[in-house]
């Protein structure tokens, strides 16, 4: 079991977003989080990702090593895509230059390895954020709107990416309002029915 | 990539994010620039204001350079966090396998570096600017070395429970402007005890004595104050 979360309940301030959440997830498995704008998507992932933890009521276990990908990117805006992607203290991942370079390089960013992360789009900044699931290996992913921003081919890489994850034994969790994009490989979790 | 790779020691995280800190820094120069301009202008502005009488100016002196000092230290720490908090940085640094503390330390060592040692090391020229004898220089610059560690601790303090908040610039100082109450005065009396030709090393013993204090127990705050902003 890569995550394991039972009854869980999501607090925001003195409101109460959802509760009764249960969810396991092993190798092998893709879940989708779906509900409408504001049902908790954001922030169950949060809580399941352990970013928040006042709000959060209930047994969350999870695999030792996991990827959180939050909606800000986590990038500063001054420094160089290398430079971005050596660091990156949740997975405690220090790739090597040349390795970073072959995966800005996946995300189709060749040539933008040592331009300041600034100077790139939104959608390119967003590859540079993503090109983080290749330099890592923890098995469970959570991401959080990963598709935002990205163009055609980036969602098509994306969902090469994750289904070549999961088929390694990996498992993700994400939220999207993009209607299943894996088809029969994913689940849908949807939070509407826990909503308070 | 193997997984059974050993995890970071806690120097090697201390050192990965002074370094990302210093080169974020080193890229944008203003921000490091911004506390000694405005040191630089609010000096010049005082002989204006009060008259070009040399002996009342330096009378006056450790006062002006100590308070200047405290309010370039307040105007950039309460930024300290914030583009960490903006850009999803300290999502990342919370769920770390190292304590935030650690972390936090390093991030403010590398701000303090830019920012207080810096003031600390142009301070004397603005010494001279005020006509502050020469004997308090010395103990002007030592002073505000070991006043800017506190200083900038406590402001940094200030900024991760304020981060979460819009327009938190008024809270922050009322926090942490009372804390900063007991570094200018022993600094102030430091400095006005060298100029009268006494031996301000008692104040420095104890400026010195809360520099080290607060670099111990300020970062233990810091990180359940973080995760608390990150909460709400």
């Amino acid at each position: 079991m890569l995550l394991e979360a039972t009854q869980v309940a999501i607090e925001r301030g003195d409101r109460r977003l959802l509760s009764g959440v249960d969810l396991g997830v092993t190798g092998g498995e893709i879940w989708q989080l779906v509900g409408a704008n504001g049902v908790g998507k954001t922030s169950l992932l949060r809580g399941l990702a352990g970013v928040a933890t006042l709000g959060v009521i209930g047994d969350i276990r999870h695999a030792s090593t996991f990827l959180y990908l939050g909606h800000a990117s986590a990038l500063k805006l001054g420094l160089s895509a290398v430079d971005n992607l050596r660091w990156h203290p949740a997975c405690d991942v220090t790739a090597p230059p040349d390795q970073i370079c072959e995966a800005l390089a996946a995300v189709n960013l060749a040539g933008y390895e040592y331009r300041p992360v600034g100077a790139l789009s939104a959608g390119q900044q967003r590859r540079v954020a993503l090109a983080r699931l290749l330099l890592t290996d923890a098995p469970l992913w959570l991401l959080d709107e990963p598709f935002t921003a990205l163009d055609v081919a980036g969602c098509e890489w994306l969902e090469a990416c994750v289904r070549g994850h999961v088929s390694g034994g990996g498992a993700t969790v994400f939220t999207s309002h993009q209607p299943s994009r894996f088809g029969a490989l994913q689940q849908d979790l949807d939070l509407g029915q826990y909503a308070v | 990539m193997p997984s059974d790779r050993p995890l970071l020691s806690l120097r090697a995280a201390f050192l990965r994010q002074f370094l990302r800190n210093g080169r974020g820094i080193m890229r944008r120069p203003a921000d490091v620039a911004n506390p000694l301009l405005f040191f630089f202008m609010v000096i010049t502005l005082f002989p204006l204001g009060l008259g070009p009488d040399p002996i009342r100016l330096a009378t006056l002196a450790p006062g002006i350079l100590w308070v200047v000092a405290l309010l370039a230290s307040l105007m950039v720490s309460a930024k300290l966090f914030a583009s960490d908090f903006e850009d999803g940085s300290l999502e990342q640094l919370a769920l770390a396998p190292y304590p935030l503390a650690v972390t936090a330390l390093a991030e403010v060592c590398a701000h303090w570096l830019a920012t207080g040692f810096l003031l600390a090391l142009a301070s004397p020229i603005f010494g001279v600017m005020l006509g502050l004898p020469n004997e308090g220089l010395l103990t002007l610059l030592v002073s505000l070395l070991l006043g800017t560690i506190c200083l900038t601790l406590i402001g940094a303090l200030g900024s991760a429970l304020t981060v979460n908040i819009r327009r938190g610039g008024l809270l922050l100082s009322l926090l942490i402007i009372p804390l900063n109450v007991p570094v200018l005065i022993f600094g102030t009396a430091a400095v006005r005890e060298a100029v009268q030709g006494g031996n301000p090393e008692s104040w420095l013993a104890l400026l010195g004595g809360l520099a080290l204090g607060s670099l111990v127990v300020v970062p233990l705050a810091i990180g359940p104050a973080l995760r608390v902003s990150l909460d709400s």
